[in-house]
């Protein structure tokens, strides 16, 4: 059987954006799932377990990306980020 | 083959192979390694990466609690290191184009940081600067294991490199080193002070000469003609052997004259002491018939080892080199570094004028501990021998009183606990700076003598960087300014009858000994190796050839017109070394 695959499309509300701290958070957060998972903008889809891949990303403030997860805890994997980015706002100052 | 041309500044011939130091401080050059090398290239980096993390982890233990930011910042840097597909970047950069790890870190992590940069969001954009500090970090890593790799040579090697720092040549191995090349640097130089007093050739001033240079590259250095070869063919390596062995011939004629009298042929008596930088150049000074030793520069003492020196290191330093010279003078010069040079004395802000700033005599003066340690341990050395101290930089006559009052306190402690010393130790300073030798008249009054030090005198007067290649050529000891200001300084020594010695490069440079002489100095303190060649042209000359000399060069008003003249009538005396 095939694994599960979960997609959402989150946008990045604080204000600093995708930066070296909230995306250290991104990663050690995806990275505590099974799950293969990859997050995308218009251009490029990288390795959201990579801090690298995820800052050159450079998503600022309003920038919509694509979170899709790949594995056994692919649902609960995309909850958990989806709750990071929106929600928590990485602990940080929403943008206007 | 490639011939680059730079300027040569300590003579002589070297070939082997090249090994190349970067630095952190300048733009990696690329530099290709052999395919059999890449195994060894990435292991290097997967080295540096894990004493980087080592390192990280370290600095973020030691962040205190309230200070979370920075400990994000480390944890980030940390992550980075960690990730598996950066990590690949640079290696798999190694696998395929078959360069240096520090080329691949660098161009790696620059490529990363300008992505940042180019982003229209200051945020983000901002974070270029994370990136430039694991670079450094890295850069950092694997430049000392390159050092870790000079200081432990097992076979012969000439250094290649942007420049050399202090630090970085009292490391060196000796033994092994046989030859400098670097991008950086005038005749002045601290690449240049070091290889003539350790006797092996050296060019300066050669462009992009590191990134010509691959691992396994065999390098020619000829210090006579400013030259360096890189990868020789069949007819310059014969040309080189040969030129080599005549080098040799000439130094073997010269060393018959190490027991001969350094005499004028009308009987005066000139007095050839040795510069020198390590207590183990002692002994060369000796075997090049050196009479004493005019400079013991002590930076090495503040330079080398992790710690300030203690009052044995310099008591053992100074020691080891009175006892080769006992009745003859060993002139021990104080400290001569800025803050900024000493490797404990944690991070100073920096200077923006540092050759102005709060360096040698003045950083002593503030830093009086430090100070009196190696004053106290001169004084007991100076039971050993004609010990005698000289203070660098003085620029005024308060300076010295403060300097010989610091001295006196020392000597009044040592009276204390009854510790022997030489309470009429010869005290004397460096003329090296232009209101020094315009009051000399006032300084020798307070002093029992002087030792002019050219190369600053030259460029504080002249105002020229002689670091700086754009401009080193109007650094020259051959400017009228130069000469005025040498002679009232001779002059006003004579007046006051206190010694007087030339310490700077131009007392081992051939076509300024005449001219010395002819101004009336009779002590000069040169770099050992070029002693006989000096003590030659002494023998070969006399006083009232030398006097009319300096009177004509009196009549001269450019720099290219008395240095033309100087070297025709030096090179009528001793062809050969030119």
């Amino acid at each position: 059987m095939a694994e599960p695959v979960h997609e959402i499309e989150v946008e990045i509300k604080n204000v600093e954006g995708l930066h070296m701290r909230p995306a250290m958070q991104f990663v050690d957060l995806a990275g505590k799932f099974d799950s293969d998972i990859h997050v995308s903008n218009e251009e490029q889809s990288v390795d959201a377990k990579s801090i690298m891949q995820m800052t050159m990303l450079a998503a600022t403030c309003g920038t919509k990306l694509r979170i899709k997860a790949e594995g056994a805890d692919a649902a609960e994997a995309i909850s958990a980020l989806q709750e990071l980015v929106e929600v928590k706002m990485f602990d940080e100052t929403p943008g206007k | 083959m490639e011939i680059k041309k730079g300027i040569a500044v300590s003579p002589g011939v070297a070939i082997a192979r090249a090994m190349v130091i970067d630095s952190k401080d300048y733009r990696i050059p690329r530099r290709s390694i052999l395919s059999s090398e890449r195994t060894k290239e990435i292991g290097r980096v997967r080295e540096a990466f894990d004493n980087a993390v080592a390192e990280l982890t370290e600095l973020e233990k030691d962040v205190a609690a309230g200070e979370s930011q920075i400990k994000d910042i480390f944890a980030v840097h940390i992550r980075y290191l960690h990730d598996a597909s950066f990590g690949k970047r640079i290696t798999d950069f190694i696998e395929n184009e078959l360069v240096t790890a520090e080329y691949a870190v660098s161009t790696i992590l620059r490529e990363i940081a300008s992505h940042f940069a180019g982003i229209d969001d200051e945020y983000i954009s901002e974070r270029a600067a994370d990136i430039y500090d694991i670079e450094r970090r890295l850069l950092t890593q694997l430049l000392g294991d390159v050092r870790r790799g000079v200081e432990h040579l097992t076979e012969e090697v000439v250094i290649v490199a942007h420049d050399l720092t202090p630090t970085q040549t009292a490391g060196f191995n000796k033994t092994f080193v046989r030859g400098f090349a670097t991008e950086a640097g005038g005749r002045t130089s601290h690449t240049a002070i070091v290889a003539r007093s350790l006797g092996i050739p050296a060019v300066v001033a050669l462009e992009d000469v590191t990134a010509s240079i691959t691992s396994d590259s065999l390098v020619i250095i000829d210090g006579n003609r400013g030259v360096v070869i890189i990868d020789p063919d069949d007819d310059k390596m014969a040309e080189y052997e040969k030129f080599s062995r005549e080098l040799t011939e000439f130094e073997v004629s010269l060393g018959s004259l190490r027991d001969k009298p350094a005499v004028t042929r009308d009987g005066e008596e000139i007095q050839l002491l040795g510069n020198i930088e390590f207590p183990d150049e002692a002994i060369m000074t000796k075997d090049k018939g050196g009479v004493g030793i005019g400079l013991y520069r002590t930076e090495f003492l503040y330079l080398y080892g992790g710690s300030e020196p203690t009052e044995q290191d310099h008591y053992e330093a100074y020691t080891e080199v009175a006892h080769h010279f006992e009745g003859q003078p060993v002139v021990i010069r104080t400290m001569d570094l800025g803050g900024d040079k000493l490797p404990y004395a944690g991070r100073q802000a920096p200077e923006t004028n540092p050759v102005l700033g709060l360096r040698s005599i003045r950083y002593c003066l503030q830093h009086l501990s430090m100070f009196k340690t190696q004053l106290r341990a001169i004084l007991r050395a100076s039971v050993l021998g004609d010990i005698r101290v000289m203070f660098p930089l003085i620029s005024n006559l308060q300076e010295l009183r403060q300097a010989k009052m610091i001295l006196r306190d020392v000597m009044e402690d040592l009276d204390e606990y009854a510790v022997p010393y030489n309470p009429n130790i010869k005290v004397g300073i460096m003329v090296e700076t232009p209101s020094a030798a315009l009051t000399a008249s006032l300084l020798a009054a307070d002093c029992d003598f002087f030792s002019i030090g050219t190369n600053d005198l030259i460029q504080y007067t002249l105002a020229v960087d002689r670091a700086n290649e754009h401009v080193v050529t109007l650094y020259s000891a051959a400017d009228p300014a130069i000469f005025v200001l040498m002679r009232s300084v001779i002059h006003d020594a004579n007046k006051a009858r206190i010694d007087l010695s030339v310490c700077g490069e131009v007392a081992s440079e051939p076509e300024y000994i005449m001219l010395l002489l002819g101004m009336g100095v009779r002590t000069l303190s040169l770099a050992p190796p070029m002693i006989p060649e000096i003590k030659q042209i002494v023998r070969s000359v006399t006083i009232k050839e030398c006097n009319h000399l300096a009177r004509k060069v009196a009549t001269m008003d450019s720099q290219r017109q008395i240095k033309n003249y100087l070297r025709d009538a030096a090179t009528r005396i001793l062809p050969e070394a030119f």
